[in-house]
């Protein structure tokens, strides 16, 4: 019995206790961090590992010093409107695509999964051009256009493989009894899709929280910035680095998202394996 | 299922004006269309145009917030001269095909680690995939304030322990701060490959597993032999995907390095994003920005053929 112990030990969980500890050591740093005072931070003598004397300083310079709170309302507003946007346009286009199957539903279905590979890297400065033409530029309102570019590949993805679970037998007897394509798409499919339209809900709220390349690009007005920009551009200038008030921040800053997730988290992983195979 | 179609088209007890509008509607094709065009609309928009959009672009001389003329070849020339962009192309290879090899290794092995019944497995599975939901620009700030000369703690522990003798500059020596940004990468990426390759483990069938050891096969024969044959579909999607976006990665060079130190760090991405938006000059990063083309295309190729295969 001992000896199936130490197996266990060394195959599972040494292993798992190395994993954990990479891929959470960065979170405590950046935690402990946030409580430090400068003094203390850059402080060689004492072990960097612990807090000895916690602060809230570096809290009360983010929120009396920088726009953080506004910046932090700007990703909400646009991350919620870019989410309704392409979760109402892909719950649309994944029924149709899977379930009217229409003349041309299937590379239509495989050309918006392509979308999804496209990096952004490739899409901004044209986007910027585009951006600029039609008189949005730094705007949240150019951010809630832009974002849907790779949410809906993803959402549409999604739901297709979402809807091809639920068995076709309600629709065709609702059918049968005279209700329209249209009743049936929203007395019917729809609040059976509802665990489906979630996961993808939640996905693209936090895709659209953490996006970063964009939202550099198109705003400049710091009232207009999102948080991960925000943070970024205004808490490092030239060579001063805020490293408590930019970690708070950053922890801050990740608190919905992580609070999203920890609600979700089976729907989250659902969502992103589905996603995967089909 | 005919059947049923044929009396739903019949219009039933609707008259007037809504009669005509849901007719219209049960027609497949004019139903289908209406139903796509809003995501059909916006992608042809903001990602096809811009795509073809981009592409021309990379053949002309346009600035920001102005027009360009057509120069031809002209950007792609100076680049290919440029000793700077040979560096970038050869650091965007080394950084993607070190990560992504260490991502899919170490991934892989924590899937594998994970793919067994124990207490709180739901808990830890969690708590795996912060890394990735976390907006990377805020771990990003998290690796860049670890990796500081002065006050990293992982020098502390390195010299508390007598490993090194003196500081380590991880970002200011180009070596350093090219492994450094890999490192990070990887860290980000490693939830990705383990849940969607735990997915897939679970699929597999225990029996296999079984009938593979009473014919005598070892743990690493019922991997090779058994787990890798039934998982390299779905390893070469996750991996495919990881691919591109790694060649295509922006956010933690830029909030890191900048490309720094001596532009040793510098992808496609991040030299096309300086010299379009810092610098202004929109045809010239285009051009860069179309090197991740070929990438994009083999991306899309692989996963088209795999998705044919399932079919």
């Amino acid at each position: 019995m001992s000896e199936k112990f130490v197996e266990r030990m060394i195959k599972f969980y040494l292993p798992l206790f190395i994993f954990l500890f990479f891929l959470l050591f960065p979170f405590y740093w950046m935690f402990i961090t946030a409580f430090k005072s400068d003094a203390e931070l850059y402080n060689l003598k004492l072990n960097p590992f612990f807090i000895h004397e916690p602060t809230f300083k570096n809290i009360l310079m983010l929120f009396k010093e920088t726009l953080f709170n506004r910046w932090m309302f700007n990703t909400f507003f646009v991350a919620i409107l870019a989410t309704i946007l392409s979760l109402s346009a892909s719950l649309l286009a994944a029924y149709a695509i899977q379930r009217v199957r229409f003349r041309g539903s299937g590379p239509i279905g495989i050309s918006i999964f392509f979308g999804y590979l496209v990096p952004p890297t490739i899409l901004f400065i044209p986007l910027a051009a585009i951006i600029f033409q039609l008189k949005i530029w730094d705007s949240l309102w150019s951010l809630v256009l832009i974002y849907p570019t790779f949410l809906i590949p993803f959402c549409t993805w999604l739901l297709m493989g979402y809807f091809k679970s639920i068995p076709k037998e309600m629709e065709e007897c609702a059918m049968i009894d005279g209700a329209s394509r249209l009743r049936v798409f929203w007395q019917i499919v729809v609040p059976l899709a509802l665990p489906g339209i979630l996961s993808a809900g939640i996905f693209a709220f936090t895709l659209s929280w953490n996006e970063y390349l964009y939202a550099l690009t198109f705003i400049s007005t710091t009232t207009l910035k999102t948080a991960p920009v925000g943070l970024i551009t205004e808490l490092v200038r030239g060579d001063v680095y805020h490293w408590g008030p930019l970690m708070t921040g950053a922890l801050l800053a990740s608190v919905p998202v992580a609070l999203v997730y920890s609600f979700f988290v089976e729907h989250y992983v659902a969502g992103m394996t589905g996603a995967l195979k089909e | 299922m005919r059947i049923s179609e044929n009396i739903a088209i019949q219009p039933g007890k609707r008259p007037g004006r809504r009669w005509r509008w849901s007719g219209l509607l049960e027609d497949r094709t004019v139903m289908g269309m209406a139903f796509v065009a809003p995501a059909v609309g916006l992608l042809l928009l903001f990602l096809a145009y811009p795509l073809i959009l981009g592409i021309w672009l990379g053949f002309t001389d346009t600035v920001v917030g102005g027009t360009g003329e057509f120069i031809g070849l002209a950007n792609y020339i100076s680049l290919l001269n440029d000793a700077l962009f040979w560096k970038v192309t050869y650091y965007t290879f080394l950084y993607t095909g070190a990560a992504v090899f260490f991502k899919l290794l170490l991934g892989f092995a924590l899937a594998i680690v994970l793919n067994r019944e124990f207490r709180a497995k739901g808990f830890v599975r969690a708590i795996v995939l912060l890394p990735w939901i976390i907006p990377t620009v805020l771990s990003a700030i998290c690796f860049w304030w670890l990796y500081d000369t002065t006050f990293s703690g992982i020098t502390w522990v390195l010299m508390k322990i007598g490993l090194i003798g003196h500081k380590i500059d991880y970002l200011g020596d180009p070596t350093n701060a090219r492994i450094a940004l890999i490192v990070a990468n990887v860290w980000r990426g490693i939830p990705f490959f383990t849940i969607g390759l735990l997915a897939g483990l679970q699929t597999i069938n225990p029996s296999l597993y079984e009938a593979a050891s009473i014919d005598g096969a070892g743990g690493w024969h019922r991997f090779r032999h058994v787990t890798l044959p039934l998982i390299s579909p779905l390893l070469a999607v996750v991996t495919t995907f990881s691919t591109i976006w790694t060649f295509a990665d922006f956010q933690l060079i830029w909030v890191i390095t900048r490309g720094g130190p001596a532009n040793a760090t510098h992808l496609y991405g991040t030299l096309s994003f300086q010299r379009a938006i810092p610098g202004g000059q929109f045809g010239e990063g285009a051009a860069i920005s179309a090197f991740i083309l070929p990438v994009l295309m083999i991306s899309v190729w692989v996963c088209y053929k795999y998705m044919r295969r399932e079919e």
